[in-house]
């Protein structure tokens, strides 16, 4: 490797982790918990069979499920003003983010609920409790240890679809890494140095995924 | 009278499963509903706990009326308060641990503080003697062990009836006798139980009263001791003459 690209990676890298760290990780968190909340509440109507909201979550799962998730930016950041509506484009960008794995996470908890034997929540019930308390104590809870592989699965791959929120102004990782490209007239390096931190980044988020991972596993041990 | 349900229909998809079943259950009672297999012992058992909704019926427990087909969500709760169920395949709440299976229901539904609601679980899983696996999870206890703390999670609601929808029948043979032995005691303390079973030694010495079931309805009823010795009906003879063989 030429010198000159060694010491633009070296000078480089804290602004690009910085970056990271100030942008990518809060963004992705942000967008984590919407997702995570809409898809709970969309789970649940339809593990409860609420009949009027049925078609509402339908209609959102296939609209999300069916368009790409670089288009959804572009509407929601390009359209909205349109119709009045001013949104920065970090909110927007953790909006389209959350309902869009939103959508794919509500369908990996629905599963997850139906695996749950009904027998825990009779169980519930003979105890005394209501619905609310037996979901939210006994079927939650193991639905949500089922689903946990595939949650982290959708953190994973949402903390690197984060990137895609370059494309509507928002400065982060990969538009910094464009602008000091931009100024030292390199050619390619940087993008590798940016590839490392998200590889760095989801490799610590897999290994903390495996930590919890057994964690669940000696509290309650084996979920048939 | 305790509990009494009379006239108990129920359909499943167009079919009557339960063709107008009577029961009467004084405190103290211990019932056992024999019968074979789709008989409808089930379903009734679960009728009476509002896990299954019939299609017909009168209950009265306790003094009070429960219209089966129609009572409300807060009649189905007080009924509830007052009763515990025992399932065959023991529904512990597999992400709880065995203390919190025994005091959750009292701390969330009871409104019982922590350290209150310990003592009283300490106390139940004493008499199933298991008191010592306070911290293990069920998927780490045998099935018997799972099943006696099943009956401890019913007892600590203080239930003036336990249902058992035959509790030792998902167990290996060498498991059965330490979940009959529980409820052998609680038989002798005074306890009212209403147990489906395919336990014939248990029907015999323990309960006091057995209801015989059929295709829907109730063949005969009468006390324990008579029914074995001398059942009044053709199928009774049958049903018994029956497990006879199945055990030569
Ligand atoms: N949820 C259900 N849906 C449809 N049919 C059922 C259901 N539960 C029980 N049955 C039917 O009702 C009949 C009685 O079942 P059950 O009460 O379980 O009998 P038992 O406990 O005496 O073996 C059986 O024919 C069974 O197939
Ligand atoms: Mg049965």
């Amino acid at each position: 490797m030429n010198e000159r690209l060694w010491n633009i990676i070296v000078e480089s890298f804290p602004k690009l982790l910085e970056y990271g760290l100030k942008v990518t990780v809060p963004l992705t968190i942000l967008s984590f918990i919407l997702a995570l909340v809409i898809a709970v509440i969309v789970a649940m109507i339809q593990y409860a069979n609420v009949k009027p909201l049925l078609p509402v979550c339908r209609f959102y799962i296939w609209l999300i499920r069916g368009t790409p998730l670089l288009v959804q930016l572009y509407v929601v950041f390009y359209v909205l003003p349109e119709i009045g509506i001013m949104l920065d484009a970090y909110p927007v960008a953790v909006i389209v983010f959350g309902f869009n794995e939103g959508a794919y996470m509500a369908e990996t908890i629905r599963g997850a609920l139906e695996s749950v034997s009904v027998g825990q929540m009779e169980a519930g019930y003979c105890v005394g409790f209501n619905y609310l308390q037996t979901m939210w104590h006994i079927v939650l809870p193991q639905a949500f240890r089922t689903a946990f592989p595939a949650l982290s699965n959708s953190l994973i791959s949402m903390i690197k679809g984060t990137s895609l929120a370059s494309t509507i102004t928002v400065r982060e990782m990969l538009t910094e890494a464009k602008v000091i490209n931009g100024r030292v007239m390199e050619t390619g390096g940087l993008y590798v140095e940016v590839a490392v931190i998200y590889l760095a980044f989801c490799t610590l988020l897999t290994w903390l995924q495996h930590a919890l991972e057994r964690r669940l596993a000696r509290h309650g041990g084996t979920v048939k | 009278m305790m509990l009494e349900a009379k006239n108990v229909r129920k359909f499943f998809h167009g079919e009557e499963i339960l063709k107008g079943i009577d029961l009467q259950v004084e405190q103290g009672d211990v019932v056992a509903i024999l019968g074979p297999s789709g008989s409808g012992k089930t379903t009734f058992l679960r009728c009476l706990n509002f896990l299954e909704r019939a299609d017909e019926g009168e209950l009265t427990f306790d003094g009070e009326a429960y219209p089966m087909a129609t009572a409300t969500h807060q009649q189905i709760a007080r009924l509830r308060r007052k009763t515990a169920f025992v399932f065959q395949n023991y529904n512990l709440f597999l992400n709880k641990t065995v203390l919190q299976n025994v005091t959750l229901g009292l701390i969330v539904a009871g409104k019982m503080k922590k350290a209150d609601a310990k003592r009283v679980a300490v106390d139940a899983l004493t008499r199933v003697g298991m008191a010592d696996r306070l911290d293990s999870y069920p998927s780490q206890l045998s099935g018997g062990q799972q099943q006696r703390v099943a009956i401890a999670r019913g007892l600590v609601s203080n239930p003036e009836i336990i249902f058992f929808d035959e509790p030792t029948s998902a167990l290996d043979p060498e498991l059965i006798g330490e979940v009959l032995a529980v409820m052998r005691q609680l038989a002798r303390d005074g306890m009212t139980m209403l147990v489906v079973t395919h336990e014939m030694d248990f029907a015999r010495n323990v309960s006091n009263r057995v209801m015989f079931m059929d295709g829907g309805r109730v063949i005969e009823t009468g006390p324990s001791q008579a029914f074995f010795q001398a059942p009044r009906e053709q199928r009774s003879r049958d049903f018994l003459r029956s497990i006879q063989d199945a055990r030569q």
